[in-house]
């Protein structure tokens, strides 16, 4: 024996790092199909590990206090070597952290990734993504800007929403009467320490519980069904090294993709670092127009399309829990949409442009036409849900006719408390876009074979 | 407590009011490879901007390496109101006396760049116009009321607007602002006036982003070397992966 294998073997009597080696990366089969949707899990690991780091240096520089904060800030980016650089690795990185998780969660709703048996890499999933927001918003308040002050005064509002205990809790939260020092001070230490450790710990168990059921494919063909006399799956290959060398080139263009905007354009536009945030926090002096950061937006339109705050924050909240459910809402047993119907094809498209245009809809200011845009789309964002389920198995024209019937009535009353002469024009051809968006859902498969099903394969296919 | 809240929420509720008067914006074109122009922007800035308004984060020192400076030629011509090299663009006037003199706060201009724009100041710093009903004699079609004086007003001249009047959609009698006309010529023509702030804005856009100077190139070589790296990365990956079937 080598003596390096004399080392290891010393070292695996006392801690299983052969083993986990193994399990993890070298004996990990997975499918050999992935295709270019299968890069973004590493590629959120990755963005995990630059903010932790960079994070790690800025907060060798950062002051959170409500009289230092912005000054450190650009002490950061004028006087500390290669400041800049990690700064903007960090502001890029956060909207990044996002891009890399909104595919990854699209992945997984193209493919069934949640289904039978893996509801609960779902759920951590989820939680990641919740933990990630919160992460988000805090870290916001951090360069104390103007959008970062008048922002997070708006998020923290809509707790005293909340009937009862609002107005308390949203003063709990701030630990003030309006965001100050205090408020600064704790969403550093939640933003630095507290979240960071919570999302590590979702990371950790979201890939356990990858790592125990086995990944999902393209084809969605469980390729433990299909095991060599070896007890290989026949259609599995070991992660390391044929996933780890192609991840490898997935993270390189990411990379390059990552450092155009770093370099090239760190602002985004405006989007990525909003101009107002160039100025500081000035608690007497609100913004002409607050805008929250994109990531947050396809949310921010749902809490504005419901006149009642309470209401409104029911909305936005439910607009992400009801992600929670899916395992749960769509239960046909085709996994992958290569073998699910058209009209499912055309369902997710609906969701996908549904989603997008609702954050389009956060950044611009609520008009007229706009604000019964975010309405209508709002809800057929929620009609997605029971779309989905209603999917999930053949259903009767009695069924069909009564869900369309039911759903179209439910918001159809609320149209008719609100409507007045002046918008009746507005209300009734906007009406039309989530009840063409049902009616072609619920219909379609009873006059069609738009709702034909492909049969799944064996084995992976490519 | 509940209808305050509620009352904030709607103060907050983003947006029913635009941007300050929303005029058409005029290009300022700056170049930050051009040193000569930022030059002259610094002299221009701790001439005429330097006494009301700071820059807090701007080291003397720092913008003369940037600007291709020795420090004895910045403390020689750029330097009136600090002692050493090393330090930042402060001033002596307070914030208090600066609301007793403009009637309001008067904002660092260290990221004033970042946050409002190149054109926005080329087109700011172009368009004050005489009007006798604000302390200081004029007004600004950029920024409606501003506080600040027209400091630039030796350079350029002062100038008086002409309006137009039309009806809009409600038959309501508005004024547009359609141009100017020059009342007391200043010490440069319109043109030269024009290329002065465009190298004043020059150096405010310097000054917002020190770092923007040498962003580009580095970015240039990042890319490279990732593009190097793609083509072995990917030559990695396809020999790995070709018993794979």
């Amino acid at each position: 024996m080598s003596k390096m294998q004399d080392f290891m073997g010393w070292i695996d009597a006392r801690f299983p790092a052969t083993k986990m080696w193994e399990e993890h990366l070298s004996k990990y089969y997975a499918p050999k199909n992935f295709n270019f949707w299968y890069f973004f899990g590493s590629l959120a690991l990755l963005v995990l590990v630059i903010q932790i780091v960079t994070g790690i240096f800025l907060t060798m520089n950062y002051k959170p206090d409500a009289g230092m904060a912005f000054a450190s800030v650009e002490y950061i980016m004028r006087d500390v070597y290669g400041g800049w650089i990690i700064r903007y690795m960090h502001s890029t990185g956060a909207s990044a952290f996002f891009i890399v998780v909104y595919l990854h969660m699209f992945r997984g709703l193209m493919y069934g990734s949640y289904k039978k048996p893996r509801e609960l890499i779902w759920i951590f999933g989820m939680l990641i993504y919740l933990a990630l927001m919160a992460e988000a918003f805090m870290g916001y308040l951090l360069p104390w800007g103007q959008m970062s002050y008048w922002g997070a005064q708006v998020i923290v509002n809509l707790f005293g929403a909340i009937p009862v205990i609002g107005p308390d809790l949203s003063i709990w939260i701030r630990g003030d009467y309006v965001i100050g020092d205090a408020t600064l001070n704790r969403f550093f230490a939640f933003h630095v320490i507290a979240v960071p450790l919570v999302l590590i710990g979702l990371v950790v168990a979201h890939i356990l519980a990858l790592h125990e059921v086995g990944s999902n494919n393209p084809d969605g063909v469980e390729i433990k069904k299909n095991k060599g006399p070896d007890g290989i799956p026949l259609d599995g290959i070991p992660f390391h090294p044929y996933y780890s060398v192609k991840d490898i080139v997935g993270v390189v263009v990411f990379l390059m993709f990552f450092a155009a905007v770093m370099f090239f354009g760190p602002e985004m536009g405006g989007y990525f670092l909003e101009h107002a945030n160039f100025v500081p926090a000035d608690p007497l002096k609100t913004p002409e127009h607050i805008a929250p950061v994109w990531y947050f937006t396809p949310f921010y339109t749902m809490l504005r399309a419901v006149p009642d705050p309470f209401l409104g924050v029911i909305a936005m909240g439910g607009g992400v829990v009801i992600l929670f459910f899916l395992p749960w809402l769509d239960l046909n047993p085709i996994k992958s949409v290569r073998y699910r119907s058209a009209l499912h094809k055309l369902n997710l498209a609906v969701f996908v442009v549904t989603f997008i245009y609702l954050g389009w809809l956060g950044v611009k200011p609520p008009e007229p036409v706009l604000a019964a845009m975010g309405l209508r789309f709002s809800e057929v964002y929620f009609l997605f849900f029971f779309v989905i389920w209603f999917h999930s198995k053949p259903r009767s024209a009695g069924f069909s006719f009564m869900s369309l019937i039911g759903l179209i009535a439910l918001y159809t009353i609320y149209d008719l408390v609100r409507v007045d002469a002046k918008t009746a024009q507005l209300v009734w051809m906007s009406w039309l876009i989530p009840s063409t968006y049902l009616a072609v859902m619920l219909l379609a498969p009873l006059y069609t074979n738009l709702n034909q099903e492909k049969q799944v394969p064996a084995r992976v296919t490519g | 407590m509940k209808t305050k809240i509620f009352a904030l929420m709607m103060l907050l509720a983003p947006a029913f009011a635009f941007a300050s008067s929303g005029i058409k914006l005029d290009k300022a074109d700056v170049d930050l490879s051009n040193q000569a122009s930022l030059q002259n922007g610094a002299k221009l800035f701790v001439n005429y901007c330097l006494s009301c308004h700071s820059a807090a984060y701007m080291r003397y020192n720092r913008m003369g390496q940037d600007l291709g400076l020795s420090n004895e030629q910045v403390k020689e011509n750029l330097m009136f109101a600090a002692e050493k090299v090393g330090e930042t663009m402060t001033i002596a006037m307070t914030p208090e006396d600066a609301k007793q003199m403009f009637g309001t706060k008067v904002p660092d201009l260290s990221v004033i760049a970042r946050a409002r724009g190149a054109d926005w100041l080329y087109t700011y710093l172009r368009t004050f116009y005489l009007d006798d009903s604000r302390p200081f004699g004029v007004n600004n079609a950029a920024f409606k009321d501003v506080g600040m004086p027209h400091v630039l007003w030796e350079l350029e001249g002062l100038k008086k607007p002409i309006y137009e009047t039309h009806k809009d959609h409600e038959g309501h009698e508005v004024q547009t602002l359609t141009g100017y006309e020059m009342v007391k010529p200043g010490k440069l023509t319109p043109a030269e006036y024009d290329n002065e702030v465009r190298d004043l804005v020059n150096f405010l856009v310097y000054m917002g982003e020190p770092a923007k100077l040498k962003r580009y190139t580095i970015g240039v070589w990042v890319l490279l070397f990732l593009a190097v790296l793609f083509v072995l990365a990917y030559a990695l990956k396809k020999e790995y992966w070709k018993d794979i079937h």
